[in-house]
């Protein structure tokens, strides 16, 4: 029988330095946070973290030092605005970037998802995103002659995204009401690595009912990884909402290298066990209150 | 005109919604508390059949009100990311926002201040404003109107395409590039002046031109050599902004929250 269950550190087992390692979700939306804490954990180094749509997974992978090379549309944490750890490491000049447009980093995704090597675009013409090295401008070949960007395929070694329900084959379902772009970065990926909130039967995640949350089929995912509460302290609406008490704590916690070390000791060091129980435990996540926009 | 007292912030909601008033059924996007709450106004009198969103997935009925909600607003569709995408490619949208920078020729900044290999002030990275500019028309609102916000030169690093020649293939800006009004504290400006530069349309009660010069790194135009003053809020719409602002979040956006007309009483 195909059984696509292991560890989060059978994940990362399977990662390397160097890696272009591409995270779904967005800000501080349904981000695969279990796996990001076990890569914090681990020997890895050197990797390039392609995160358009950016939060906490930014900040702390620069902060642990972990990243080499970032590919990104932003960095938030919404409520607040500036992601302080992605702030000090670009401030220090720890890190190379590659900045795109939202637009443009879907783009690049589609491009790898349909084995392109480009998708033309407006997005960047008359801006600084394409002074930066990796761009190339295109013509149409038709009548309007139009310059365009050509967006170069973003592809990626290994995709992590975090979805609500599985069973062990890796037949996947998304819950929220927005999907957001975690199809793509799927279809991008040699490898794509899912932590869900629960690994049910077949039978039990009622396809028939719930299609439209399943974005992708099985054979485009490698491994399933049971991690109650896997994105806090991002949201998995409709399970769980942002948990904004911890948000703060990890903003403080870029306040110093004590401050952030006291944040590694407090709910990194130990495993996954240890961390939700750091954080006040299962119930009182899934009590959190629905933030405002 | 009414006598009745109205805030600074009262009167850039009036003059944000403005931004819409011609533009049909599009998506209204207001980026912070008070252009978001010039949308609602927008569509509340003059242009009923705008879009507004929750902030998160959803269109609405009728805007919501930045901040905590009494009740749970009625959905219409949905407008999940991909589909914002889809929208704004397709030019049926209008965004007011609040960059950091601008410049002569209407680039803005919200990436970095200074190098963008080591930056001074790393901000958010530059979001959808590459193709946000080149796909749907753009509106702005500054806080402070000064010359660290309109800048000498270039903005430190351009997330949004401006009518600057020099940055296009045979100098010709793409035709989705339409740069609509910029409302600040002291102002309201467009792009009507010779060759697109920006030009004073109307001051707010109590400002000169010489003082939004002043405040400003490069040269602006007029619309006129006596300039009007920006409109102040009808009773109408003040009583309409505080139905869409239960919150008082117009309060927090100027320290002070100060009155609109700065003339001495």
């Amino acid at each position: 029988m195909l059984d696509k269950r292991m560890s989060a550190a059978d994940v990362v087992a399977q990662l390397q330095d160097g890696m272009r390692i591409g995270i779904g979700g967005w800000a501080t939306r349904r981000k695969p946070m279990a796996l990001v804490r076990e890569i914090v954990r681990s020997d890895l180094k050197d990797l390039t973290l392609v995160a358009g749509y950016g939060g906490p997974e930014i900040g702390m992978l620069c902060a642990a030092g972990k990243v080499k090379k970032l590919i990104f549309a932003f960095a938030t944490l919404d409520h607040f605005p500036l992601e302080p750890h992605f702030r000090n490491a670009r401030q220090a000049g720890s890190i190379e970037v590659w900045e795109l447009d939202e637009g443009m980093f879907h783009w690049g995704l589609r491009a790898a998802a349909m084995k392109l090597p480009f998708l033309p675009t407006r997005a960047g013409i008359g801006t600084d995103i394409i002074t930066q090295p990796g761009f190339k401008m295109v013509r149409s070949p038709f009548e309007d002659g139009e310059e365009l960007v050509a967006m170069p395929a973003i592809r990626l070694d290994v995709a992590l995204i975090h979805a609500h329900r599985s069973d062990e084959r890796g037949n996947i379902l998304t819950l929220s009401n927005d999907p957001l772009f975690d199809e793509l970065y799927v279809r991008a990926a040699e490898k794509t690595f899912v932590s869900v909130e629960k690994i049910v039967p077949t039978a039990q995640l009622d396809m028939a009912r719930n299609a439209r949350f399943n974005l992708v089929e099985r054979p485009l995912i490698t491994g399933v990884v049971e991690a109650p509460y896997g994105a806090h302290p991002t949201s998995a609406a409709p399970d769980y909402e942002i948990d904004l008490k911890h948000v703060k704590a990890y903003v403080d916690s870029a306040a110093s290298d004590d401050a952030w070390n006291a944040y590694r000791t407090g709910y990194l060091d130990g495993d996954e066990e240890a961390y939700l129980a750091s954080v006040g435990g299962a119930v009182t996540i899934a009590a959190l209150p629905k933030p405002v926009y | 005109m009414t006598d009745q007292i109205y805030s600074l912030a009262e009167l850039v909601i009036v003059a944000c919604a403005e931004a819409w008033r011609n533009d049909g059924e599009v998506l209204a996007t207001g980026i912070g508390p008070l252009p978001r709450l010039g949308a609602g106004l927008a569509k509340m009198t003059f242009n009923p059949v705008l879009q507004t969103t929750d902030g998160e997935c959803w269109y609405t009925s009728e805007p919501v009100p930045p901040g905590k909600r009494a009740t749970e607003p009625e959905l219409e569709g949905l407008a999940n990311y991909d589909r914002v995408f889809s929208a704004l490619w397709s030019g049926k949208r209008h965004a007011l926002v609040g960059p950091v920078q601008m410049d002569r020729f209407g680039q803005a900044n919200i990436s970095v201040i200074g190098d963008h290999d080591r930056p001074k002030v790393a901000m958010l990275g530059a979001r959808g404003f590459p193709g946000n500019s080149v796909s749907h028309p753009n509106s702005f609102f500054f806080a402070n109107h000064n010359t660290r916000a309109f800048v000498d030169g270039e903005v430190d690093f351009v997330c949004m395409a401006g009518y600057n020649p020099d940055r296009y293939v045979n100098g010709k800006p793409p035709e989705g590039l339409d740069l609509r009004i910029i409302v600040t504290n002291l102002c309201v400006m467009d792009f009507g002046g010779p060759d697109r530069r920006i030009r004073v349309v109307s001051l707010h009660p109590g400002v000169t031109f010489e003082e939004v010069q002043d405040n400003t790194g490069f040269p602006l135009a007029r619309i006129a050599n006596a300039i009007p003053q920006t409109p102040a809020p009808t009773a109408q719409q003040l009583e309409l902004i505080a139905r869409l602002d239960p919150n008082d979040m117009r309060a927090t956006v100027f320290k002070g929250d100060p009155r609109g007309d700065r003339r001495a009483a």
